[in-house]
Parts: C-alpha cells; sequence; structure tokens
C-alpha cells in the first residue's frame, strides 16, 4: 500500500465523502491489504484531524458529523475482515450509547457518539427509545467499558435508574461504567441513582469517558 | 431584501423638508461667517446683516443641494475602497474624541494619553467591523492648540483604513488636510481617492458658527468629505417633539449643505448628526435613549428622500461602566441605524455621554455590530424549493447534520461570533474560568493587540509628516512629540 492511498482515505473523511471511504476500504479488501493499516494509517488520522480542527474553532458540527459517518462507513467494510484476521484495532474503549426508552431525543446522544468515536472509542448507538434490556444485552455482546445513556425528559430521566439496577442483578456493575447525561440530568442525579459520572455536554462525554477508562483499567479478551 | 426600517409616511417626510425650508426663511439661519455670508446672498439668500441673520429662500437652497453627490468612496491608504457613502450601506466607526479612558482593571475614567489612543487605533484596525477608524482620543498630554491634528497624526501612523476625523480649530483644517495629502501622494490625488471625512458641527439651534462654515468652507474647497454633525438637543437646544428636532436637523444640514456647495458645487457631504433628547430628572443628554435613535432613524429617512449619505452617532451608551446597560443601549441603538440604512454610525466604543472610550466595550460592540449586520443581510434563500427535498432519508430523524448542504450552508446562514460570545455548555463555561462578557473581551483585546501588525508607512512620508507635527508642536510648546514603539 502506497502513501497515496492513505492520503486519499485521510482526505475522504475530512471531507466527509463517505462514498469515496467505503470505495477505499473495499479496495483494500480486494487487494488483500492489511485492514488495521488502512485504519491507522489512512483514515484514523482523518478523523484525528478534523477533531482537533474542531476543537480549536476551524472545523464545525456538520464537518465533524460528516466525517464521523465517513468513518462509519469505512469502519462497516474492514471490521469484518479484522475478525476473520483475528486482529483488533487498539480502542480507547467501548461504548454502548442510547437515548432510554420512552424518549425519543436523539441530538445530543448522537453528536457524544461521534465525539466519542473521534476520540478513538468504538461507539455503538443503538439510537432513541432503547429498552433497558436491549442497552444491557448489546454489552454483554460488545464487551463494552461503558454504556451512556440519555434522557431528555424528566418524566424517562428516571430510567437511567434502571439501566444501572439491570447490571446490578446480573453481576456486570463492577465491569461496566454507566455514564449519564441529557438536559435535565446533573451531578447530583448522577450520584443519587449510582452512575459513574454525567457531562453537560459532547467533550465533556469524552472526557469522562476516558477518565472512566482510566479508573476502570481492566483489560479486555 | 434588505429589511429597511421607515419610520416615516412620505407624507410625513414632505412636511419635514417644507418645514425645513421654512426655518430657512423664519427665523432664518444665523451664519457666524463673513465669507459664508457673501456665498449665500450672491446665490439670492437675503441678509439681516446686524443681527448675521440669512433667509434663504428654497428655491436658492434647492438649486445648491441638487449638486451634492449622491454617493463617495473612502479609500484606504493601499487606495483599496474601504466605505461606500450612499444608498443603503452601512458602516460603523468607533465613535470620536472621547476625553477618558475606562481603566479595565480599576474600572476608573482616566484622562486619556496617546497609549490609549494607540491601543484604541490597533485594537480597531484588527477588527472587520469597523470599516473606518476615527480619532477616538483627545491626548491630555499634548497642548490643545495640536489636539486634533495630534490625533489624526496617530492614527496615520497606525492604521491602513480611513479616518473619521474633525478639526477643533479653524486654523488646524488646512494642516490636517496637509497631513492626508502628504499620505496620498499629494491633494489631487487626497480629493480622487479621499481617505477620510471630516466632520462639521453646526450649533443648534439653526447657528453656523464662524468656525463651522469656516470648516464647510475649505473642505469643500479641498474636495475632502464633509459629514454634518447636527446636534438637535431634544427639549432644550431644539424642539422638545421628535419630529420638531427632525425638521431642525433638515434645516441645518440643508443650509450647511448651500454654504458648501457654493463655495465648491460638486464637493462630497454627508447629511448627519448626533442628536439626542435631553434627560429631565438628570438634566443629561443620552446618547443610548431609544428616543434618540429614533431622531437619527429620521432625519436619515429624510436625508435618504434626497438620496445624500448618510451619518448618526449610535451604539455607544450612557453607562459608566460596561455592563447590562451599556450593551442594552449599544446594540438596540446601532440596530435602529442600521435598520435605517445610515452609511456610517460613529459611537461604538464609547461611555458615558460620548466623553469615555473603552478597548474592551469597543470589542464587545464590534460583536453587536456583526450581529446587526447579519440581521440586516436579512433572510436570503439559499435552496429552491425551501425545504422539500431536504427530507430524503430522514426518516423523521434529527440527523440534518449529516447532510452535505448542512455543511456547505449553515456559515452563510449564520453568523459565528468570536469567543467574546459565549455559547457553550456551562461546564466548558466553567472550565474556563467562569468569565463574564468584560473577561473575554479583555482577552480579546490582547489577543488583538498581540497580532497587530504596524502598517508600513513610506518612510519619507513618516518623516514629512513627523516633521510637520513637531514643528506645531514646538510652537505650541510642547517640546518634543512622544515617540513610540514602531
Amino acid at each position: 500500500m502506497n502513501e497515496d492511498i492513505y492520503h486519499r482515505m485521510t482526505r475522504s473523511i475530512m471531507e466527509g465523502e463517505e462514498e469515496e471511504a467505503v470505495r477505499l476500504a473495499r479496495e483494500v479488501v480486494e487487494a488483500a491489504l492489511k485492514p488495521l493499516d488502512a485504519i491507522n494509517l489512512g483514515f484514523m488520522p482523518g478523523l484525528e484531524r478534523i477533531g482537533e480542527q474542531y476543537s480549536c474553532g476551524e472545523a464545525f458540527l456538520p464537518q465533524l458529523v460528516m466525517a464521523g459517518e465517513a468513518m462509519k462507513g469505512a469502519l462497516q467494510v474492514l471490521e469484518p475482515e479484522m475478525i476473520k484476521d483475528g486482529v483488533g484495532r487498539e480502542l480507547a474503549g467501548i461504548v454502548v450509547l442510547g437515548t432510554i426508552a420512552g424518549d425519543i431525543h436523539d441530538i445530543g446522544k448522537t453528536l457524544v457518539g461521534t465525539m466519542l468515536t473521534v476520540a478513538g472509542f468504538k461507539v455503538i448507538d443503538l439510537g432513541v427509545d432503547v429498552p433497558v434490556v436491549s442497552l444491557v444485552e448489546a454489552a454483554q455482546k460488545e464487551k463494552a467499558d461503558i454504556i451512556g445513556v440519555s434522557a431528555l425528559l424528566t418524566t424517562t430521566m428516571t430510567n437511567q435508574r434502571d439501566v444501572i439496577e439491570a447490571l446490578e442483578d446480573l453481576d456486570l456493575r463492577a465491569k461496566i461504567k454507566i455514564m449519564v447525561g441529557g438536559a435535565p440530568v446533573t451531578q447530583a442525579w448522577a450520584e443519587e441513582i449510582g452512575a459513574d459520572g454525567c457531562s453537560e455536554d459532547a467533550l465533556g462525554a469524552v472526557e469522562l469517558a476516558r477518565s472512566l477508562m482510566a479508573a476502570g483499567k481492566r483489560s479486555k479478551g | 431584501m434588505k429589511p429597511i426600517f421607515s419610520l416615516l409616511s412620505s407624507d410625513l417626510v414632505s412636511q419635514i423638508i417644507e418645514e425645513a425650508f421654512q426655518l430657512l426663511m423664519d427665523p432664518g439661519i444665523k451664519v457666524q461667517h463673513q465669507e459664508a455670508r457673501d456665498l449665500l446672498v450672491g446665490a439670492g439668500a437675503n441678509l439681516d446683516e446686524d443681527q448675521q441673520i440669512v433667509r434663504i429662500p428654497e428655491s436658492v437652497a434647492r438649486e445648491t443641494l441638487d449638486t451634492v453627490p449622491r454617493q463617495f468612496i473612502l479609500y484606504d491608504q493601499a487606495e483599496n475602497k474601504a466605505v461606500q457613502y450612499g444608498g443603503d450601506a452601512v458602516h460603523f466607526d468607533p465613535g470620536s474624541s472621547g476625553v477618558n479612558v475606562l481603566d479595565p482593571e480599576t474600572l476608573e475614567h482616566r484622562p486619556a494619553v496617546s497609549e490609549d489612543l494607540i491601543k484604541v487605533i490597533k485594537i480597531a484596525e484588527g477588527l472587520p467591523q469597523y470599516d473606518a477608524q476615527s480619532t477616538a482620543l483627545v491626548c491630555s498630554e499634548i497642548p490643545k492648540e495640536i489636539g486634533d491634528l495630534y490625533r489624526l497624526y496617530l492614527v496615520l501612523l497606525y492604521s491602513r483604513k480611513p479616518v473619521v476625523t474633525g478639526a477643533f480649530r479653524a486654523q488646524n483644517t488646512q494642516t490636517m488636510i496637509e497631513m492626508l495629502a502628504i499620505c496620498s501622494g499629494g491633494r489631487k490625488a487626497l480629493a480622487a481617492k479621499p481617505t477620510a471625512i471630516f466632520d462639521v458641527c453646526p450649533t443648534p439651534p439653526l447657528i453656523w458658527s464662524e468656525f463651522g462654515a469656516q470648516n464647510l468652507i475649505e473642505l469643500a474647497r479641498a474636495e475632502v468629505p464633509a459629514q454634518i454633525v447636527s446636534m438637535p438637543l431634544a427639549g432644550v437646544a431644539a424642539p422638545v417633539t421628535l419630529l420638531g428636532s427632525v425638521v431642525q436637523q433638515a434645516a441645518e444640514c440643508i443650509s450647511g449643505m448651500a454654504i458648501h456647495q457654493l463655495a465648491r458645487s460638486g464637493s462630497p457631504i454627508v447629511w448627519g448628526g448626533a442628536p439626542a433628547i435631553m434627560d429631565m430628572r438628570q438634566g443629561t443628554t443620552p446618547m443610548g435613549a431609544v428616543e434618540t435613535a429614533l431622531i437619527d432613524a429620521a432625519y436619515a429617512q429624510v436625508g435618504k428622500s434626497f438620496g445624500f449619505p448618510t451619518h448618526a452617532y449610535l451604539g455607544a451608551s450612557d453607562a459608566k461602566i460596561v455592563d447590562y446597560q451599556a450593551g442594552m443601549e449599544s446594540s438596540t441603538t446601532a440596530l435602529i441605524g442600521a435598520l435605517a440604512g445610515i452609511n456610517m454610525i460613529s459611537g461604538p466604543g464609547m461611555l458615558d455621554f460620548l466623553s469615555c472610550v473603552s478597548p474592551e466595550k469597543l470589542v464587545m460592540d464590534a460583536e453587536a455590530i456583526a450581529m446587526v449586520k447579519r440581521a440586516v443581510e436579512g433572510i436570503r434563500v439559499q435552496t429552491d424549493p425551501l425545504a422539500v427535498g431536504m427530507y430524503e432519508g430522514i426518516d423523521f430523524k434529527g440527523e440534518f447534520l449529516k447532510q452535505r448542504l448542512t455543511g456547505e450552508l449553515f456559515q452563510k446562514e449564520q453568523h459565528l461570533p468570536s469567543p467574546v460570545i459565549d455559547r457553550g455548555s456551562i461546564r466548558t463555561w466553567e472550565s474556563a474560568g467562569r468569565t463574564d462578557t468584560f473577561q473575554r473581551a479583555r482577552s480579546r483585546c490582547q489577543e488583538l493587540l498581540g497580532i497587530y501588525q504596524r502598517p508600513a508607512l513610506p518612510e519619507e512620508q513618516e518623516r514629512e509628516l513627523t516633521k510637520l507635527v513637531s514643528g506645531l508642536a514646538g510652537r505650541a510648546g510642547l517640546d518634543h512629540i512622544p515617540t513610540f514603539e514602531r
């Protein structure tokens, strides 16, 4: 694989060209090249650069989200190949995300997902109105480090507690951290329900996820 | 599709103009300058010699108004077009002739010195919201005899933008024109591509003082743009009604334009002012009062009915510190002025009835101006159809961020403020030190001063300019003019 294709991969992510990113990922598979190199040397640097530009105010949400989408497209092609080869990419952590059952607010949670992806996390976003059982099952299946639960309504916020209780019932609470978010959610609420933390915004959620990973430091199989 | 704001019906505009012409006949205009009187009488006005009162018939006045240029340009020092006078163009420049500065540490108002003016110039130079500089501060350590021209000297040394300025004494007008001519490469070049405009003030009610009239004549002959700053003070030096003050402003401007055009027809001149109401409790002249802004918007509409370029003093506040009152008065009046389509709005940066300048406020006002300019741009049609067609693949999800169009168009639709405006989450705000707007403006001032680079004035011009100013300073009793880092 030459420099040129890495460069094009980086650019496809930075420009949010999902079709181009997917096409380049397929080229990798067809040429039987190493998917991991494509991710680490091609696609990921594009995402990192957009992330940096975003943090210093040079890039904006639309570019960030488009880059995240392009990255997702590339990973969907490359990850099955890596599983076949038995190699994994180096991850900052694995996060299962969802807006809690009864609540259909999406935007804050989606931004958190994008920002976590940019920061090197693998994100499984289950969408909105997600039953507690789906969150827990997905976390088990994906060997998640963190479950992120969003709620925008004070009425659905109480359901965040159910996720924690379900993990306790299954004896998974020690393994899986819980972060909660959404407009009505406060640090006091997070403490009251026994969550591991909350954040006001997407950038704060990334910091929180990093600190939870550092605190957990458990090795994954 | 500019949302131009028209306060007055066309009938009312006609009545204002009609009454202004009546005032020119009765009581007439007091003109305290021999040559100005001669010019008016020569054109057909009647004179009461003892009282220095000139009565100008409408036909005489109208003839002079015909020759006023309906538009002209101010250029920067690199001869780029920078300010469009005429039409509905809206520009802002910092307020002029403050005597104090607000110390950002102690919040005291202290007399300004050269360093303060230089700081204001540097900050305004880095803010694109200001299309022109002003001679913002009078430097207290400089002898009064050269106070006006010394301010211009500093602006010419530190800025490339055109400048809104003015003389404090008649004999300095020529010197200031000469200084500008040095930078432009001669008086002809200056007249062809003017880099400055001079404020000229009638004295309310209905007086052209010797100094004011002299200024009009000299600027007209030099073909350097003049800007009439009529100051009806509603209820004190003008009728208490807003419309009464608007009529007086019109009469003062028309008579000023007549003198000016008779001195040199076709010379550029602006229909402008700095009116105010009188606060009947405090006996002060609030520039931030909404009625003050209404007078401006109304007289601008009258001026525009003739097609004249317009000016007003708005975007200033009477608060003593940069607080809620300051923001509210400055942005409300700036918005009214911009919606009225006033070509040049002076006043940003100022507090305390135009006597104090705060560099931090200048930075904050720039944010207000950016919002105001966005408002004046109005709502544009970016796509056709407007919305239909943008729902493909949306499937009832809030996923418009994933649309290419969102990335392409959001910066055309939205103005992105500088970090002076806080739109972060409370977490971001707390982790950035829980700053208020004034503190953030202080940081932005430091940042602007840090990136400022002094424009390269050709060495010979700078030497000539400095020689001229030093000579005059010497005669005014100043051994040497202050020198500053270059």
